[in-house]
Order: C-alpha cells, then structure tokens, then sequence
C-alpha cells in the first residue's frame, strides 16, 4: 500500500547491515528519499552535510551511540529540529524511556513492524511540517531567536520581571501628511517605512510587539534575555535614522512627501509576558519603563533631536556613542523630573 | 528439525517483499561471522563492550528471521557481557555451531 503522505528526506543510522536493509526497502517503498550510516559518527557527518526531515536512530553503535547522536543533535540549533525516532529492541526499554525524555521524538522496537514504522514515520514528518510551517508564520512577526524560544517555550500566558530596554518610534509629521495624501499612498508609505524599521530593529535583536497607526513599540533583552540589551536598542535607533534618511532621499527624488520620526528608548525592569487568551496572544511589556519610553518620544517633538534616552540606557552605554545631555526634564506623567539625553544621528560606531 | 520459526520468517518476507528477502539473507549471512568472531576477538582482549555489542546485534538479527535457538544463545551472551562476566564456557561454540544450522536453513530459503 502506498502511503498518501508527502515523501521526505530520511536517514537511516543502525551499524546492522540486516536493518538498515529491513528499514530502508520498507521506506523506499513508501516514497520516501533515505540515506543509510552505519554508525553515530557518521550519521551525523551526514547529519551536517544534508537536509533531513527526519532520522531513524538505532541505540547500540559503535564510535558513538545512539545516545550521543541524539544529545549532539539536541545541543545544535541547526539540527535540533529534526524528528528523531529511535529503533530498539524490545529489552532496551529504559534506555527507550530515557532517549525519549531527553528529546527524541517517537520509537520503534525491532524488529520493526512494517505498519508502524509507517504510521510513525508519516506522523513524525507530518508533526515537523506543521513545525516549520508554524516557524515561518512566526518568522513573519518575531525575529528568528524570539520564534525559536516561543515554539520551544510555548504560549504559557503569566508574566515575569525581566531587564530589557523599551522603544517607542512615531512619525512626528504624520499627521499633517495624512490629511493631504492619498490613503493609497499613505498605506505604501507607512508599509515601506514599517518594512525598513523592522529590518533594522531585527537586526539588533528586537521584537516589534506593537504597532498602532504610525507608531511601533519594540523590545530588546526579552522574551531572551541579553546583557547589551541599552546598547541594541540605541545601534537599533541609529540603524533607523540611517534608513529613514536614505528612504526620504528616494522620496525626494520622486517629489513625495518626506518624514521625520522620533524615538524614545528606556531600560530597567519591566513586567512580560504574553497578554491575551489561548486564541490571541501577543508578547508585550507593561511597567514605569514602558511609560516613560513613551514619554521620551513625546518628548523629541520639545527637545527637536530624533533619540532621546534616559539615564539608565545612558549608564549602559560607557563611551562608545555621542551623547548630549538634556538636563533633568519634568516628563508628563511623571512625578519627579528625569535626566534626558540626546544620541546624536550619522555617528558610526 | 528446523531451526528458523517459519511464521516469523513469512512475516518477514511479507513485510520485506519477495524481492528483497534474499538480500537481507545475504546480510546476515554476511554480517554474523564477523560478528561472532569479534566476539571471539573480545573474549580474547577482555573487550567486555564489544562482546556485548556484538551479541546484541547478533541477537537482533537472529530474531528478526526467527532464528529464536540462535537469539536465545546470542542473549545469554549479550547478558553476561552486561554483567561484565567473560566467563562463558563453550556457549561461544555452542552459538557458531547453531549458526551454522540457520545458515543452512536460510539458505535454502532464499527465492
């Protein structure tokens, strides 16, 4: 009978020359594409070299056994996605027992029986399907290292006390813009200039969780957690200005509107987590340092310089960037006044 | 007096295909002396790891064809090797001898 699943790439790893021909005949039968290796060494050579959708791992081996494979694959982040079922006999049951509480995915006894290794293959590669596809779709919102740790973590909703800097961008002119344009327009610039922003705050290890109209919010240092996080976010700040600059020269040249943003970035502990339900989640950071991020952007508008920083950020940072101080300003919503300081644009560092 | 369990031994061409039980045949027939003589070799070198190893696939293959005589002497080896006892008497012999009988068996049974 064949098998009404989609083939995929697998890989075979028993030193037993009588199973790896039990396994991979039966497979081949089915459509799948199999690659053989005759012990753990060697398996994962070929493990590193190829595109595996799933493997197919003996226990007993010499050079390195089925144990070792599967703790080296689990350790490497390129490898650690791929589904392994491990092939036993029936007597091995404890070493069964601890591979699949080490991470392996399934198992089979041997000699296997030709139905269930189908089934199982077929679900295992179906479960790494519906992975990747899930990975992707968080790809589209998350950078890749915040993707991996919700696919790993899961959605637990509840929140915790992390450090993490905090960024709000808006576009300051937005508003007068919007009035004279058309929505189209509008629409392809705010797109355009989403996409650059985007790019330059992933670059600097940052998750945009909020979008609102013309404005974003974004962390750095959380859901994983980084030292340099007040360092990231200020690269981040400069990265954008580089790119707002080089997207309002094209826009010049097509005799469009240009824009300005600012940007307000603060640090200390902030509450996170996932707010929402079961159905609709999103990352988010609430907390005195979020509010007076926002305050920060709110506040370039009056001080007229595009970044704006508070002093924890500025006490991160040592000497590497050029900064100017504002003095201590009286921040709406606040109680006392805060010490603000300007990053000045154009600096490579 | 057969020493292959023909039940296991048709399922095993049922799953495998007629095509390719000859193939797995030769494997085995292959496979097995080395690893009976590696495990003459481990005996010899007090290589406890290997001589488990090698029972162990011998056990495996054995079964997988319904060599059950076969599997049962390669088990008990593979258990004492565990246990880190060398001390096996002629069960070594006994089992090479058994292995020629399959290999007898299994030969004839190749389509």
């Amino acid at each position: 009978m064949r098998s009404a699943h989609e083939p995929g790439n697998l890989l075979i790893v028993d030193d037993n020359k009588v199973n790896r021909i039990l396994l991979a005949r039966g497979l081949e039968k089915d459509g799948h594409k199999v690659e053989v290796a005759e012990n753990g060494r060697l398996g994962l050579e070929k493990l590193g070299a190829g595109s595996f959708d799933l493997v197919l791992l003996d226990i007993e081996m010499p050079e390195m056994n089925g144990y070792q494979v599967l703790e080296t694959c689990l350790q490497n982040p390129e490898l650690r996605e791929i589904p392994i079922i491990m092939t036993s006999s029936l007597d091995e049951i404890d070493s069964v027992v601890k591979c699949v509480e080490l991470g392996a995915e399934d198992y089979l006894n041997k000699p296997v029986n030709p139905i269930l290794l189908r089934a199982r293959v077929n679900a295992s590669l179906e479960k790494k399907r519906l992975r990747d596809e899930q990975r992707k779709l968080f790809r589209t919102f998350a950078t890749k290292e915040v993707a991996d740790e919700l696919l790993k973590s899961g959605f637990s909703l509840g929140g915790k006390y992390v450090n993490a800097s905090v960024m709000f961008a808006d576009i300051r002119s937005y508003t007068t813009y919007a009035e004279k344009e058309d929505p189209t327009e509008i629409i392809e610039l705010l797109n355009d200039y989403f996409a650059l922003m985007f790019d330059a705050i992933a670059s600097y290890h940052g998750t945009v969780n909020q979008m609102a109209g013309d404005g974003l919010m974004a962390i750095f240092g959380a859901p994983i957690h980084r030292d340099d996080h007040c360092e990231q976010a200020v690269r981040a700040a400069l990265e954008m200005m580089e790119l707002l600059e080089g997207f309002n020269q094209e826009r010049a040249a097509l005799n469009k509107t240009q824009i300005k943003i600012g940007i307000g970035i603060a640090s200390g502990r902030v509450i996170a987590g996932y707010t929402g339900t079961q159905h609709r989640a999103t990352y988010t950071c609430v907390g005195d340092t979020v509010n007076l991020a926002a305050r920060l952007q709110a506040q370039t508008k009056v001080i007229g310089e595009p970044i704006l920083i508070e002093n924890a950020t500025r006490m991160a940072l040592g000497d590497v960037f050029k900064i100017k101080s504002h003095g201590p300003i009286q921040l709406k919503g606040k109680t006392v006044e805060v010490e603000v300081f300007s990053v000045l644009v154009g600096q490579k560092v | 007096m057969s020493v292959i369990d023909k039940a296991t031994f048709e399922e095993l061409k049922q799953m495998s295909g007629a095509d390719f039980i000859n193939e797995l045949i030769d494997a085995f027939l292959d496979d097995a002396p080395h690893m009976i003589s590696e495990m003459q070799t481990a005996r010899a070198t007090k290589d406890v790891e290997s001589f488990r190893r090698n029972a162990h696939s011998l056990k495996s293959n054995a079964n997988t064809f319904g060599a059950l005589e076969l599997a049962a002497l390669a088990k008990e080896l593979e258990f004492m090797g565990k246990e880190n006892n060398l001390d096996i008497g002629n069960r070594l012999e006994v089992l090479n001898e058994e292995f020629g009988r399959v290999a007898e068996e299994l030969k004839g049974m190749r389509v």
